[in-house]
């Protein structure tokens, strides 16, 4: 089976500072794999250059067989690709974002129905119905008509994985959905999470919550200083950590 | 009946200038905010230059410098230029701070679910932006208002002017221009209330 997403010798530097210094990574179609590692790391500029957030130096990414971000022309140079194909391949991924990024001036539904009809050219009762398939899975079905200023922080950021879902992405990022979030809302979140995990959903999250990811995770990746440092099943990571330095990761974190 | 005539030409010219004014200034506020650097810095030097330049100064550099290189344009369309130059320097400055002050993370979203930059600036940054640049831009359209009454300098027969023609043949000054500045406390006391009434519509709950 051809891989779902290869990512291969990826480099990105801001300035002077190089955050990745060559990522290799590959999932499979249902893979998820949850990114851990200290602040700092390049999880989530990881995460971003997948969904073409951040420009990349070096390395390529590659999305459903498709060379994401770049081509090369004529002459072997390497070139952004124009805005529109950036924007389309966008929306390959879905993503959910730390500070939930709901549109404020919108309900709920009309945060999920955006993407439906400018993207892809839905016809607005086909969104509608979409979108509210989406809000009724994450729970959120009674409120569709509330805009987030309404909405507790855990009912905003179960709205905006609904609205990146409703995309159909090949593959969901959740960036550190549930750090922003009071304690007692966490679980919410992470329950719509764990469900997508259930249904199959290719997934590539950064996480603080060492126990939800080791749940959930068909693979760990610890990243340090820009590199993949060890990889491996949950029970690998989680129970054997082979590093000095991951065992003092975990040491310091709470599972 | 010249009186009325004067009140139709500083609705016109008001409403001309400020409409005018407004494209042009979130144009002036795009630049500054997504421009390269040159472009910004231009951009800059024209808001600089228009909000440092009196209104009366400008209505008359309008009317007789364009005429020096050539540009002829009527007395009414010389004040509709120079206001609506002035309309856009400030329609820039507050469409440039309310861009600015949208979080990034509504671009990201926006890029994230595939719109592409117009469609985000139309459907996610705008519809935020003009909520906040409303009491603003209304404020900015009084001052319009207000401004009008300098384009009797240079013979546009607005409300002002018409009400010292009609002053002139009558010697009713004190009357007529209570009148004058009774109708131009009404004609803004109306926008500031349209403009009330508007924001608690589209206010996000």
């Amino acid at each position: 089976m051809s891989p779902i997403l290869t990512i291969s010798g990826l480099h990105k530097s801001f300035g002077e500072l190089e955050v990745l210094k060559g990522i290799d990574l590959t999932m499979q179609r249902g893979d998820v794999v949850s990114l851990i590692g200290s602040s700092g790391s390049g999880k989530t500029t990881l995460l971003r250059c997948v969904n073409l957030l951040e420009d990349f130096e070096q390395g390529s990414i590659e999305l459903a067989g498709e060379k994401i971000g770049y081509r090369e022309d004529g002459a072997g140079q390497r070139r952004r690709l124009s805005e529109r194909e950036v924007a389309r391949q966008r929306a390959m991924t879905g993503m959910a974002f730390q500070q939930f990024n709901l549109f404020p001036h919108m309900t709920a539904i009309r945060n999920v129905m955006l993407g439906l009809i400018k993207t892809k050219k839905m016809p607005k009762d086909e969104a509608r119905a979409v979108a509210e398939k989406w809000l009724e899975r994450v729970g959120m079905a009674a409120r569709s008509d509330h805009y987030p200023g309404q909405l507790s922080g855990g009912q905003q950021q179960r709205v905006a994985i609904a609205r990146a879902i409703a995309m159909n992405p090949q593959i969901m990022l959740f960036d550190e959905v549930t750090s922003a979030l009071d304690p007692e809302l966490v679980a919410e979140v992470l329950a719509v999470v764990r469900d997508l995990a259930v249904d199959g959903m290719t997934m590539l999250l950064v996480t603080h919550e060492m126990r939800f990811a080791r749940d959930v995770s068909t693979k760990v990746v610890f990243m340090h200083q820009g590199r993949i440092h060890e990889e491996g099943t949950p029970e690998e990571i989680f129970g054997a950590p082979k590093t000095e330095r991951l065992q003092g990761f975990l040491a310091n974190s709470e599972i | 009946m010249s009186l009325l005539d004067g009140l139709g030409d500083t609705i016109l010219i008001s409403v001309s200038s400020v409409v005018l004014g407004t494209i042009l200034g979130v144009f002036v506020g795009l630049a500054m905010t997504y421009g390269q650097k040159w472009l910004r810095f231009i951009v800059r030097l024209y808001i600089d230059f228009l909000r440092g330049t009196p209104v009366f100064v400008l209505i008359l550099a309008c009317f007789y410098i364009l005429s020096v290189v050539g540009v002829d344009l009527t007395a009414f369309q010389a004040g509709v230029l120079a206001l609506t130059l002035f309309c856009s320097s400030h329609v820039g400055e507050i469409v440039r701070g309310a861009l600015s002050a949208i979080a990034v993370g509504q671009t990201e979203a926006a890029k994230s679910i595939g719109l592409t930059f117009v469609q985000t600036f139309i459907y996610v940054l705008l519809p935020q932006a003009l909520r906040q640049i409303l009491p603003t831009w209304v404020n900015t359209a009084t001052e319009i208002v207000k401004a009008s009454t300098l384009l009797s300098i240079i013979g546009v027969v607005e409300l002002l002017l018409a009400t010292q023609q009609v002053i002139s043949r009558t010697y009713l000054s004190l009357e007529f221009y209570l009148f004058a500045g009774f109708v131009y406390f009404l004609l803004n006391f109306v926008i500031e209330q349209a403009g009330r009434a508007v924001e608690r519509r589209i206010s996000i709950p």
